[in-house]
């Protein structure tokens, strides 16, 4: 067994964990990170479009050449990383001792630290979740687990796709099929508006004529061996399937791109409270979670659009971890719990002192034009031209407004 | 004669909704823009679409099989299957770095890699 | 029949498996197995309650056979789990009645236990009830509780079966579909399969689903089909509460023994089966439906004091019983054709049974076909499990990585499996002559795939490691009947680079 000893235990490396990583070994902090993949990197390795980077790097980057860079930074500062090193177990033995058992190829580490911070990432929504009914051929994928087959490992799933779901992911992965020569059959979206961004729709639907069915959704797939078609149906009003709208497109792959969860089952386990509405821990503006010096940040705490909002909570953990590590004042602060008003779907932190500025990542629940994000208890405003559940709202909230809170509570929500 | 197209531009996550009012080839008005760089791309698109192509291409004994390329600026849209075809043939010796050009001006824009791919190491005795 | 006498089996599900097994303890036999799949296992086998049943719902005046089988299986299973390492856990069961009228139907079951044998088999009510299972509806009267029902791993136990019998010579030939039986002068002469002609004096029928379809090629039982009958289940992460200790269900049906509410040997909340009669020529039909689910929630929500959230399932499956006509096992020794045997028609309590019909059938043909089976003096009843890294303390742990790294190294993330598992899975198949190692195969021997994210993220890189090993490129690799892509991802830009070359 190898046993050893840190200030801080990075779990995850993945944009979030090497950016807390990083920040935390720029502290002082003796620092290590698991990995439990072969290489380090997460889920950007595998994204061959842009988008990444735009407010860290101020460019238009490549999940490959955003990942490598925060790989390189990470290796240039020290990071001392293990790949190939998967958790099986956490055990807080006091608010200083946390003892985190992974398997790896060198032995069973037996690693003990003061502070966790818990940044694994994501998983996906798969065809069970979705109730995706009928046979169970081969054939069906998750979004994430095709854009793997293809452009990390090089195998193309199928021929002729349908994919369930408009969100980017969904429709990234149509534009890369379309590249590729195989026929994207349909989008298929049960909601009457596209889950991602409209440029997405452009781009990666309109450009290739691929039909975007909205109002509908895949009842079942059939298929004796592999897949060989699926049923869709329009829904009505009450998201229920319309009898008699059904008909059949013919498919040999299904792409089940319905959106994402943050992984919480290690944190589940010591005990630490979640929040239905984000899926993830509830954290308070230091990014702890509900047991003192555990930290989540990145899509294990809520699921971000951009890779820049993990970069800038990995970065927020790490920082805050080192503070606390200090001096640990949380306990003699008074916490407001942030309620979700008016179209707000989720919001993250969810518990606020008042005694510094905070920045709240948030989702509205549909999309709506011209309105204000407010807090009620202040009156604190922001305007946006345009808000939908696909982007993020993320909103700074100076400690003066916030400490204006009387209350236990604040609630933000969308006025028009 | 003029006539009226509408475009979604692609430039920022906003995605305005884009009309413009052409005469024969040349474009009169652009409404809907918020900002100037709409205006360029409704004029781009109606002149001369153009799009970036981001894929990957093969790799020989590298970690992975696959290296993940980029157009080094956007190409004409009606071109982009004939660069996909053109990838097709290629096939790169591993270790590849990061930012190698493997296709030199290819309809106006080289082809870069986006990710660098060591070389595979070998199978245990 | 001098000499080495030459056993066909036709199915390698658990009937198929277990004669297997049972014939491998004999000197004189040489055996073969057949199986029409990439892998053991069969539709029936694979797909059901997993329930090792005590034997009180076997009408002792009706299904005799039935009933004496399914409890000497019930007392053999102990031994052949053991032996074989197969997972299993005896708790018990309640069969539970709602409503007092109910009581007089549970009565009868009572009765039928005594007339069978059954231990312990009792009446239950109310406070003792709740006592005995915390998480029962307190809407339910009472249930007939009967101690020496069990919890199996049916796939790992079709598994540990044929392990044991290939290791004790028997031959397993995979991919193996039998097209007509031969015989000359009325006597078994041999199968013709699509892998060519196979030599044999005695052809058992174990085909489960099919056997009517090979007792049809035999010449024998014309009248005889088996129709298949579907059941749905769910099956929920291993974090949804309740999970009931004891074995739950409904009171039986004529049609089937009621709907079941248990904890799977892995952990699971499981609810089923649903039971519609379907069509005979629907034998590959496991499709599920929106309508089996509402039902199966429905039922739960009957004997649980709360259903987990429909959020929890993470997988939704069915399965199908090969229903003879009026439920009758059709276990028979024929004449003509001389050494053809049927095991056919073996609906519940097939699994329960399976290790009793062997022995039953090894003693038809030592009694009908004079058969003189000499014991081997040195079989091999012992069969290991690959030992999951998910069950190892740390120490343990440890000490296999210093020997095996690959025992370090995760691959199933939900499920802690290692490459040395996944590796030793892949052997294995290797080992009992499966042709075409599927991602399937693996994961059933591993558990690989089962959890929550059901293989979204290991799936791939079970098909490398499958590809490395057999070296089989990565797009051919097959999942459970195809492969898990078309080419490599400019495959279809290859192809019509060609097809353009070639105009």
């Amino acid at each position: 067994m190898i046993e050893h000893e840190y200030d801080v235990i990075v779990i995850g490396g993945g944009p979030a964990g090497l950016s807390a990583a990083t920040r935390a070994v720029e502290n002082g902090l003796k620092t290590l990170l698991l990995e439990n993949r072969e290489m380090l990197g997460g889920i950007p390795l595998q994204c061959v479009h842009t988008g990444f980077g735009i407010h860290c790097f101020k460019e238009d980057l490549t999940g490959g050449e955003f990942i490598t860079r925060l790989i390189d930074r990470a290796v240039k500062n020290g990071v001392e990383s293990m790949v190939k090193a998967h958790v099986l177990r956490v055990q807080v033995d006091s608010a200083y001792e946390k003892t985190v058992y992974a398997a790896s190829p060198i032995g069973l580490l037996k690693t003990r630290a003061k502070a966790m911070v818990y940044a694994v990432g994501a998983r996906e929504r798969h065809s069970y979740e979705v109730g995706l009914t009928g046979d169970r051929p081969d054939g069906v994928y998750t979004a994430g687990e095709a854009q793997a087959l293809m452009d990390i490992y090089g195998v193309l799933p199928g021929r002729r796709i349908v994919i369930l779901g408009s969100g980017d992911v969904g429709l990234i992965m149509a534009r890369r099929f379309a590249l590729e020569k195989a026929e994207v059959k349909a989008v298929v979206e049960v909601l009457p508006y596209p889950g991602g961004l409209t440029r997405n729709i452009v781009q990666c639907l309109n450009d290739f004529n691929i039909p975007l069915y909205l109002g509908h959704m895949v009842l079942e797939v059939r298929g004796s061996g592999r897949v060989e078609k699926v049923v869709v149906a329009r829904v009505g009003g009450d998201m229920k399937p319309v009898e008699g709208s059904e008909f059949e497109l013919e498919c040999d792959t299904v792409i089940v791109s319905a959106g994402l969860r943050p992984d919480v089952d290690i944190l589940e386990k010591i005990g630490v409270e979640t929040d239905p509405a984000t899926g993830g821990p509830v954290v308070n503006e230091f990014y702890e979670t509900s047991v003192p010096l555990v930290f989540a940040a990145g899509n294990a705490l809520v699921i971000n659009d951009l890779v820049d909002y993990d970069v800038e909570q990995g970065e927020a953990a790490a920082t805050f971890a080192s503070m606390l590590l200090e001096d640990y004042t949380t306990q003699r602060l008074k916490w407001r719990r942030v309620e979700r008003g008016r179209n707000i779907r989720l919001i993250m932190p969810q518990l606020v002192s008042g005694t510094r500025d905070v920045v709240f990542y948030s989702r509205v629940q549909h999309p709506e034009d011209n309105v204000r994000v407010t807090i009620r208890e202040t009156g604190f405003e922001k305007r946006f031209s345009r808000v939908k559940p696909a982007e993020m709202v993320r909103i700074r909230v100076n400690a003066e407004e916030l400490a204006k809170v009387q209350g236990e509570k604040l609630t933000f929500e969308v006025v028009g | 004669m003029t006539r009226v197209l509408e475009y979604t531009c692609i430039v920022c996550p906003a995605g305005c909704l884009l009309r413009v009012e052409a005469e024969e080839a040349r474009v009169l008005k652009v409404y809907g823009a918020a900002c100037p760089r709409g205006v360029e791309y409704a004029k781009q698109e109606f002149s001369d679409p153009r799009r970036m192509v981001f894929t990957v291409v093969r790799v020989r004994n590298g970690e992975m099989p696959t290296v993940s390329v980029k157009t080094s600026r956007p190409i004409p849209k009606n071109k982009v299957f004939n660069l996909m075809r053109m990838l097709v043939s290629i096939e790169l010796e591993a270790p590849v770095e990061i930012g190698e050009v493997i296709l030199r001006n290819a309809y106006g824009a080289d082809v870069i890699t986006t990710r660098r791919v060591g070389k595979r190491k070998s199978s245990r005795a | 029949m001098a000499g080495e006498t030459r056993v066909t089996i036709i199915g390698a599900g658990v009937i198929g498996a277990s004669i297997a097994r049972v014939l491998s303890m004999f000197e004189n036999l040489q055996v073969y197995v057949l199986e029409e799949n990439y892998d053991v296992g069969g539709t029936v086998s694979r797909a059901n309650s997993s329930v090792i049943h005590p034997g009180h719902e076997e009408d002792p005046e009706n299904q005799p056979l039935r009933a004496r089988l399914c409890v000497e299986g019930n007392a053999l299973w102990r031994k052949w789990c053991r032996e074989l390492e197969v997972p299993v856990k005896w708790v018990g069961e309640l069969m539970l009645f709602e409503r007092s009228e109910e009581e007089k139907e549970a009565g009868k079951y009572v009765e039928w236990a005594r007339k069978n044998n059954v231990a312990g088999v009792r009446i239950v009510r109310k406070e003792e009830l709740f006592e005995m299972e915390g998480s029962v509806s307190r809407s339910v009267e009472g249930g007939v509780y009967a101690p020496t029902a069990g919890l199996i791993s049916p796939f790992e136990a079709v598994i540990a079966l044929i392990e044991n019998a290939v290791d004790n010579g028997v031959k397993l030939l995979t991919e193996t579909r039998v097209k007509s039986i031969i015989t000359r002068n009325n006597v078994v002469a041999g199968v013709d399969t699509n892998r060519g002609f196979i030599e044999t004096d005695i052809v058992i029928n174990a085909a489960g689903l099919n056997a009517d379809e090979v007792s049809h090629a035999a010449g024998v039982e014309p009248w005889f089909r088996i129709r298949p009958r579907k059941g749905e289940y769910i099956v929920f992460d291993r974090d949804a509460e309740p999970k009931p200790s004891l074995i739950l269900h409904t009171m039986p049906t004529p049609v089937t023994k009621g709907v079941y509410a248990l904890t799977t040997v892995h952990g699971n909340l499981m609810i089923g089966p649903t039971a519609e009669d379907l069509p005979y020529e629907f034998k590959g039909d496991t499709s599920t439906s929106l309508n089996g689910l509402d039902q199966l929630v429905k039922e739960a929500g009957r004997m649980l004091c709360g259903t987990p959230p429909r959020s929890k399932i993470i997988k939704f499956f069915a399965g199908l019983r090969p229903e003879p006509p009026e439920g009758k096992w059709l276990i028979k020794t024929y004449s003509q054709p001389y050494g053809f045997v049927n095991v056919a028609g073996i609906r519940s309590p097939g699994l329960t049974a399976a290790p009793a019909i062997a022995n039953y059938v090894s003693s038809l043909l030592i009694e009908e076909y004079g058969l003189r089976l000499v014991e081997k003096t040195r079989w091999k009843p012992v069969r290991r499990r690959i030992t999951p890294v998910e069950e190892m303390d740390y120490n343990t742990l440890d000490k296999h990585i210093l020997e095996n790294p690959d025992y370090g190294e995760i691959v199933c993330f939900c499920n802690n499996v290692s490459k040395a598992e996944l590796l030793e899975a892949v052997e294995r198949m290797r080992a009992i002559g499966v042709k075409t190692i599927t991602f399937d195969g693996v994961k059933l021997r591993t558990t690989a795939g089962f959890g929550k994210c059901q293989a979204s993220r290991c799936r791939i890189r079970i098909a490398l490691l499958i590809s490395e090993a057999t070296g089989a490129p990565l797009h051919s690799v097959v999942m459970k009947k195809a492969s898990i892509g078309v080419g490599g991802v400019k495959t279809l830009w290859t192809e019509s680079k060609e097809s353009a070359e070639n105009d």
